[in-house]
């Protein structure tokens, strides 16, 4: 049994914790789009930490779900998650390994996050384009929709191939 | 999802019936959404005033919220449909953090549905602009243009409350209600700018929002009393004079000048004194929970 605090990413906990894969991106792990926040281990009980994507991602209580169920199916009896607020989730956090995922599946990783300084400038007319398109890889794509199917992705059309597809927003 | 996958029930009534789960029983997953979070108030801080403005907050994202769920199924195209959407769900996720903080900053340990369903109409603390029915959607997107604008303004600012727990909502709420305001002036400008008529019905939509549009700028005593703590409202008008400015310009639109809608003996939203379309609007918000108190979801 761990009793310091252990946050080592080599952790068994870790790996278990890591591995559990986002309800509606499942594609991803939690650990692919940077939710997961911390593993510790202390005297037996299993702390993990995730933070939500958006305020009302309606998919954290089902990531708490799973990943009490996972490590508890890997022997762990006491899991206690837990949430942040601070700092706030960014499009930055989702890993090489999970925009690659997302790729593979039909959907456009996000570019940068904007870095911000003062009041927000509007935007008037759609971001001009720098999202490729994920199934042909033209880079002559507009958006569609600012918004999809989850809070964290806009919709978007190929004028090469013509096919619709999604992008993770940058935020 | 694999995690349900590789679970080893024995049968469906004991996956249903095992404890402390929350995805089994539809419903019941409705867990505290600042679980984990230090919810210690700073010291310096009164715990009464900081749960009265966190549930003005929360009201106004709440109340809204509601409004914008109304357009499902009405919207003008499935875009906007799931625009609206989650817009609503957005500020929805806004109004849990808050309502719940409440709860917590109060020492009365109420939740979010205690807040949300069993108070009652003198008792909520929105704005006026967030309760007003939906009307057309032109008036619809300038209350959105008009809301977000603020609402940013006033959620930029809030990120260095020293109230952490707050900082940490607003930091998380900014990135989202920036994508609200663009969301809404670009519908402002397409259809100011647009037809003949679709000209004048965005120009009438406006001058029905301005006149809930002063309230957004007087200071509630609990917000003043609250300093480093909250936002004075104050402070935002001219930031957000110049984004309507420059969303209004592009729109070829002017911008109204109407008289604020009077209070009853001074007092509005904040103080809970609401229009008549409130009774309405809480009528259906809180019926099913009404009908069963005792109910989980
Ligand atoms: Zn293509």
């Amino acid at each position: 049994m761990v009793t310091a605090t252990a946050t080592t990413e080599m952790s068994r906990a870790y790996q278990v914790a890591a591995s559990v894969t986002d309800p509606e991106l499942p594609m991803l792990t939690l650990a692919d789009l940077g939710v997961l926040r911390e593993v510790t281990e202390e005297d037996g009980v299993v702390r993990v930490t995730i933070t939500p994507t958006y305020s009302g991602c309606p998919a954290m209580d089902t990531m708490r779900d799973d990943l009490v169920h996972a490590l508890r199916e890997a022997g762990y009896r006491d899991v206690d998650v837990r949430t942040v607020l601070h700092p706030a989730w960014s499009s930055d956090w989702i890993t090489e390994e999970g925009r690659r995922k997302l790729a593979e599946a039909g959907i456009a990783p996000p570019g940068p996050a904007p870095r911000r300084s003062g009041p927000i400038p509007l935007t008037l007319t759609p971001p001009s384009s720098r999202v490729p398109c994920p199934k042909c890889g033209s880079p002559d794509t507009v958006e569609t929709a600012r918004f999809s199917a989850t809070a964290c992705k806009a919709l978007r059309r190929c004028r090469s191939c013509d096919e619709p597809f999604e992008h993770v927003k940058e935020i | 999802m694999s995690a349900v996958s590789k679970m080893a029930f024995d049968n469906a009534y004991e996956a249903i019936t095992e404890e402390n789960d929350a995805r089994w029983a539809y419903g019941t997953g409705f867990t505290d959404p600042l679980a984990g979070v230090d919810t210690t108030v700073p010291a310096e801080v009164d715990g009464a005033d900081l749960a009265a403005y966190c549930l003005m907050l929360g009201d106004d994202a709440l109340i809204l919220s509601h409004r914008l769920q109304q357009w499902c199924t009405h919207a003008p195209e499935l875009e906007d449909e799931v625009a609206l959407a989650n817009i609503g769900l957005d500020l929805l996720g806004q109004a849990r953090m808050l309502l719940t903080r409440a709860g917590k900053a109060d020492g009365s340990d109420r939740t979010e549905d205690s807040f949300a369903f069993f108070r009652a109409e003198h008792e909520f603390r929105n704005v006026r602009l967030a309760e007003a029915p939906n009307g057309d959607f032109a008036f619809s997107m300038a209350r959105l243009l008009v809301f977000a604008t603020w609402r940013l303004a006033l959620l930029q600012r809030l990120t260095s409350s020293i109230d952490p727990v707050l900082a940490a909502i607003a930091a998380k709420g900014v990135k989202e209600v920036t994508y609200h305001r663009d969301y809404a002036a670009q519908w402002v400008v397409r259809l100011g700018d647009g037809t003949e008529l679709s000209h004048e019905r965005m120009q009438a939509g406006l001058d029905a929002v301005w006149p809930l549009v002063g309230e957004l700028f007087e200071p509630h005593p609990v917000e003043l009393r609250l300093g480093p703590a909250a936002v004075d409202v104050r402070e935002l008008r001219p930031e957000f004079d110049e984004v309507i400015a420059q969303v209004l310009g592009a729109a070829t639109l002017q911008v109204p000048d109407a008289e604020p809608l009077a209070g009853v003996s001074g007092k509005a939203g904040r103080d809970g004194v609401h229009t008549e379309a409130m009774g309405y609007l809480l009528a259906e918000l809180q019926s099913v929970a009404r009908a069963h108190p005792e109910a989980t979801w």
